[in-house]
């Protein structure tokens, strides 16, 4: 069981619990205002931007090249970026903290 | 009959890439068109950065440039906001951009659900049909009066339309026929002025962007789009997957059994078929790309096609791989100019594939005719002129 919270681009703060699947779908089934998903976590369409805060960065591992390629030409991206549809809940992620970016 | 069946058992769902040599060797391709030629950027690297680098590369130039082959001849007014850059384009995107978000509602999603089923029953009834005349353009035209929020029978009159009303057979750039959809927007532009309701015409008169209201040239050049940009892609996508289907029949019956996989298959399959191979750009200075010399005033143009089977990034790119977990293909674009319809797009295919593996289990092909695009030394099969089938 992880616990994950999501702060949206209007400063609302979203805790939800997860154990399996993506973070991008978790935030779907909450419905995370700025986390549309939209294609489906194949990481093709930047729609589940988020920046890891700071703070809880430590408890991700790297990005792959693909992920970093789709970031890189992301107007809004910076050293924090992720797409959360390539994050897996896992324990790993317990008390992580996510900035929407959209 | 029967032996062209089994010379094309493999084949008919086949889509070979044309790019491969010319994206390995130079990453470019170059072709003519009506004097003022296009250079085509093939790899996926390429066409990204291009797509991203909007000042070099504009979508705001002379209306139809962009489009190749150019329709500088045939129409003056700008289709919005495909050949609008930032930041006006944002302007008119964050307009519009909730309306096309609407097909993640759940409501939205049974009335497609509803319209795929009938129609997948209404040809079950039959030996045998024609899938783009009979199948795909009425799907893409019913789904389309739930996009635009209009009465359901103005399908009747698109699909009436027939699939070559933007383009047709014999001449890529016919004018007449693009004036059949030109005089259809001006009446019901007319009368949603008078009446406004709450479909996508009135949501356009009544908007103000950057404190201007909209004319009823801008809300044409709106809607001119979501006609022509959602029709042909459309059809090509959902008849491509039913040629596949029809030759692979456990993908279906995967789908049947693993409905968690739709998603991905229908990421997968809009990579594999990318239904518009490329679209162009206006180049503003002198430039490079793949250390190929640019020149201002140039077209540039963005090969989705080609950059879905980029081997620097897709493994076994040919194949169709039902589930492929990574997949940054570009089909429906990429950055600025990304595809406002996509969200329909994908809902249509999702809801298609899901009907399909439950009420269909067997597709046989009987006859097809496949529709080649010719571009300069490319010749890339895009989808099928007609191919009729059986659904059992
Ligand atoms: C499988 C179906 C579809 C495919 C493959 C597709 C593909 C594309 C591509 C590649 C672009 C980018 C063009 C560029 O960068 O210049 C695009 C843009 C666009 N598409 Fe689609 N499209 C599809 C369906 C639709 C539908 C159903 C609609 C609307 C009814 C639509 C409306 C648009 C619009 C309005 C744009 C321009 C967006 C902008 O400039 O900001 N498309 N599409
Ligand atoms: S959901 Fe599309 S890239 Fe993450």
């Amino acid at each position: 069981m992880a616990k994950i919270t999501f702060i949206t681009k209007d400063q609302e703060s979203i805790v939800v619990e997860g154990t399996a699947g993506s973070v991008m779908e978790l935030a779907v089934q909450n419905n995370v205002k700025g986390i549309d998903g939209d294609c489906g976590g194949v990481c093709s369409c930047a729609t589940c931007h988020v920046q890891v805060d700071p703070a809880s960065a430590d408890k991700l591992g790297e990005a792959s090249e693909i992920e970093q390629d789709m970031l890189e030409l992301d107007d809004d991206a910076n050293e924090y970026s992720r797409l959360c549809c390539q994050l897996q809940v896992t324990e790993a992620l317990d008390g992580v903290v996510l900035n929407v970016v959209k | 009959m029967e032996h062209l069946k089994e010379d094309k058992k493999t084949k008919l769902s086949e889509f070979p890439d044309a790019f491969e040599q010319a994206r390995i060797e130079k990453g470019y391709g170059e072709i003519d068109d009506q004097n003022d030629p296009v250079t085509m950027l093939l790899r996926l690297k390429d066409v990204r950065k291009t797509a991203h680098n909007w000042k070099t590369f504009i979508s705001g130039a002379e209306p139809g440039r962009i489009v190749v082959p150019s329709e500088v001849h045939i129409r003056d007014i700008r289709q919005i906001p495909f050949e609008v850059d930032p930041p006006e384009h944002k302007s008119y995107r964050d307009l519009v951009e909730p309306w096309f978000k609407r097909p993640l509602e759940e409501g939205y999603q049974k009335v497609l659900k509803t319209i795929i089923d009938e129609l997948i029953d209404e040809v079950l009834t039959k030996d045998q049909f024609e899938v783009v005349g009979d199948f795909s353009l009425k799907l893409q035209s019913r789904a389309l009066t739930t996009l635009l929020n209009v009465p359901y029978k103005e399908s009747e009159t698109w699909i009436d339309w027939g699939v070559h009303v933007f383009r047709s057979e014999d001449t890529d750039l016919d004018g007449g026929k693009a004036n059949i959809l030109f005089d259809y927007l001006d009446e019901k532009i007319e009368e949603a002025s008078k009446n406004p309701g709450d479909d996508l015409y009135s949501l356009l008169l009544s908007a103000v962007v950057d404190g201007k209201k909209m004319t009823k040239e801008e809300v044409k050049g709106v809607m001119i789009l979501t006609f022509a940009g959602g029709r042909d892609t459309v059809i090509n996508a959902v008849t491509n997957s039913i040629a596949y289907f029809a030759e692979h029949p456990n993908s279906l019956k995967r789908i049947a059994q693993e409905p968690e996989i739709t998603g991905r298959a229908v990421e997968e399959l809009v990579r594999y078929f990318a239904p518009l191979t490329h679209m162009g750009r206006v180049v503003t200075e002198d430039t490079q790309v793949c250390e190929h010399a640019i020149k201002n005033d140039s077209r540039v143009s963005l090969c989705w096609a080609s950059a879905n089977r980029d081997s620097a990034v897709f493994e076994n790119p040919n194949e169709v791989v039902l589930d492929r977990k990574v997949n940054p293909h570009v089909s429906f674009g990429f950055s600025t100019h990304n595809c406002l319809g996509a969200t329909h797009a994908r809902q249509i295919l999702k809801i298609l594939l899901t009907s399909l593996a439950e009420k269909v289990s067997d597709i046989e092909i009987k006859d097809a005719k496949e529709n080649i695009e010719e571009w300069g030394e490319f010749n890339r099969k895009v989808g099928f002129k007609n191919i009729t089938v059986s659904f059992n």
